[in-house]
């Protein structure tokens, strides 16, 4: 074959083997979806985390604003501490209410973060005080046997 | 004695194959070693990668798309039962990532280009032109067998990601236009469960594993062939048969490395 038509062919199969890679690291990995430039670091304790794992989404209002970084447990509080890195762009009120959240049925745990009313707000390291934990499916089965319970026979 | 005839043949065997891993472990150190003259002289493995990668295109991409749909179909049979067939984008990406697209690229791979190889290389001895090389003081396995190593390194993980990415528009094709699953929870739920290093690097890594191991034995068996037409097709049989078995042991002992602990 001819020199040049080889190293067009080459060329091709080089370019399409390299954008093939691209097109999975961006449209089907999540590299190109969300890029936080800086970020800044803020703990939380919950008594219990559920199924939250490492690497999380943590949105407001719906938007990704951020990531779990690491989760440990507390031994002087036995509680779970998350460490969070949040997106500069976005500061949210001292007394912002961190919720574990499920999307979905059955899907992934994410933190959803309710901004509350403080004029202060959250700096590097800090820590949130209002959170509420996941919900469990077994004491929410208990808590309703629990109540039926207490309803009077008919 | 019989039996001591069994045990003995046992042996034999046994001692002959740890001397052909041997031979191929000598060889491809020698490939590694005497690679540099064949970057020096790139047109060598560009002219490689015409006949291993181009030459194999169309094969993964075809393969790659009816994997993908495949996958699709059997994807949504299974997901729809659980009522959760928004889940199907993430399960053919990663079912492709992780495993498909590595795997099933580099045994195309083997049977396509790694057969091919042996059968020049071993046609070349067969026909004498490898000592004439020697002869000429040209230096047969920097010549002809590291541009056809690089080769096969270098298009083995662009065809496994062409092959995973065709396999992703074959599921897309059947979920999201024929079955009519969400195409944004496809998408986006692909993308949450995909992760770049995790998934797609070790892909990655995968294939390049593959693509040694395969080019390394199909390599060796062609430079290792008796010069005869016989010896050359039970080379080129060999070839297909241990590569295949070596991919499919390497990416469990890889997948064992790489996901466990998740």
């Amino acid at each position: 074959m001819e020199r040049t038509t080889l190293d067009l062919w080459v060329g091709i199969f080089v370019v399409a083997g390299i954008a093939a890679l691209v097109m999975l690291a961006m449209k089907v990995g999540n590299l190109g979806t969300y890029n936080m430039s800086e970020t800044y670091q803020v703990n939380a304790y919950f008594t219990n985390i559920g199924g939250l794992k490492p690497k999380a989404s943590i949105k407001s209002a719906g938007v990704l604003v951020g990531r779990v970084t690491g989760i440990t447990l507390d031994t002087e509080r036995y509680e779970a501490k998350v460490e969070m890195s949040l997106d500069r762009r976005y500061l949210f009120p001292r007394d912002t209410f961190a919720n574990i959240l499920t999307s979905g049925l059955l899907g992934e745990q994410y933190i959803g973060l309710m901004p509350g009313g403080d004029s202060e707000m959250l700096k590097d390291g800090e820590v949130i005080k209002k959170t509420q934990s996941a919900a469990v499916l077994e004491e929410l089965i208990g808590k309703f046997i629990y109540n039926k319970a207490e309803e009077p026979a008919k | 004695m019989p039996a001591t005839n069994t045990i003995r043949i046992i042996g034999h065997r046994a001692i002959n194959a740890v001397w052909r891993i041997g031979l191929a472990s000598r060889f491809f150190f020698l490939t590694l070693l005497y690679s540099g003259s064949s970057f020096r002289r790139f047109r060598l493995i560009i002219r490689e990668l015409f006949s291993t990668g181009v030459l194999s295109l169309i094969i993964i991409i075809v393969a790659g798309l009816f994997v993908g749909m495949v996958l699709g179909l059997q994807g949504y049979e299974t997901l729809k039962r659980y009522g959760s067939e928004s889940a199907l984008g993430s399960m053919v990406a990663l079912s492709l990532v992780r495993e498909l697209g590595p795997v099933v690229a580099a045994l195309l791979f083997a049977s396509r280009a790694g057969s091919a190889m042996t059968a020049e290389i071993g046609l070349m001895k067969a026909t004498e032109q490898i000592s004439a090389m020697e002869m000429m003081a040209v230096n047969p396995i920097a010549r002809i067998v590291a541009p056809r190593f690089w080769a096969g390194v270098i298009s083995m993980p662009l065809l496994a990601a062409m092959f995973s990415a065709a396999g992703i528009f074959g599921g897309y094709f059947v979920g999201v236009v024929q079955i009519g699953v969400d195409e944004g929870s496809f998408w986006s739920q692909m993308q949450a469960a995909v992760d770049f290093r995790e998934d797609i690097l070790n892909g990655v890594i995968k294939s390049f594993a593959f693509g040694t191991v395969v080019t390394v034995i199909a390599l060796f068996e062609g430079y290792d062939a008796p010069p005869t037409a016989e010896g050359v097709s039970g080379a080129t049989t060999r070839t297909v048969v241990t590569s295949s078995l070596a991919i499919l042991m390497l990416d469990f002992v890889l997948t064992a490395i790489m996901f466990r602990g998740n």
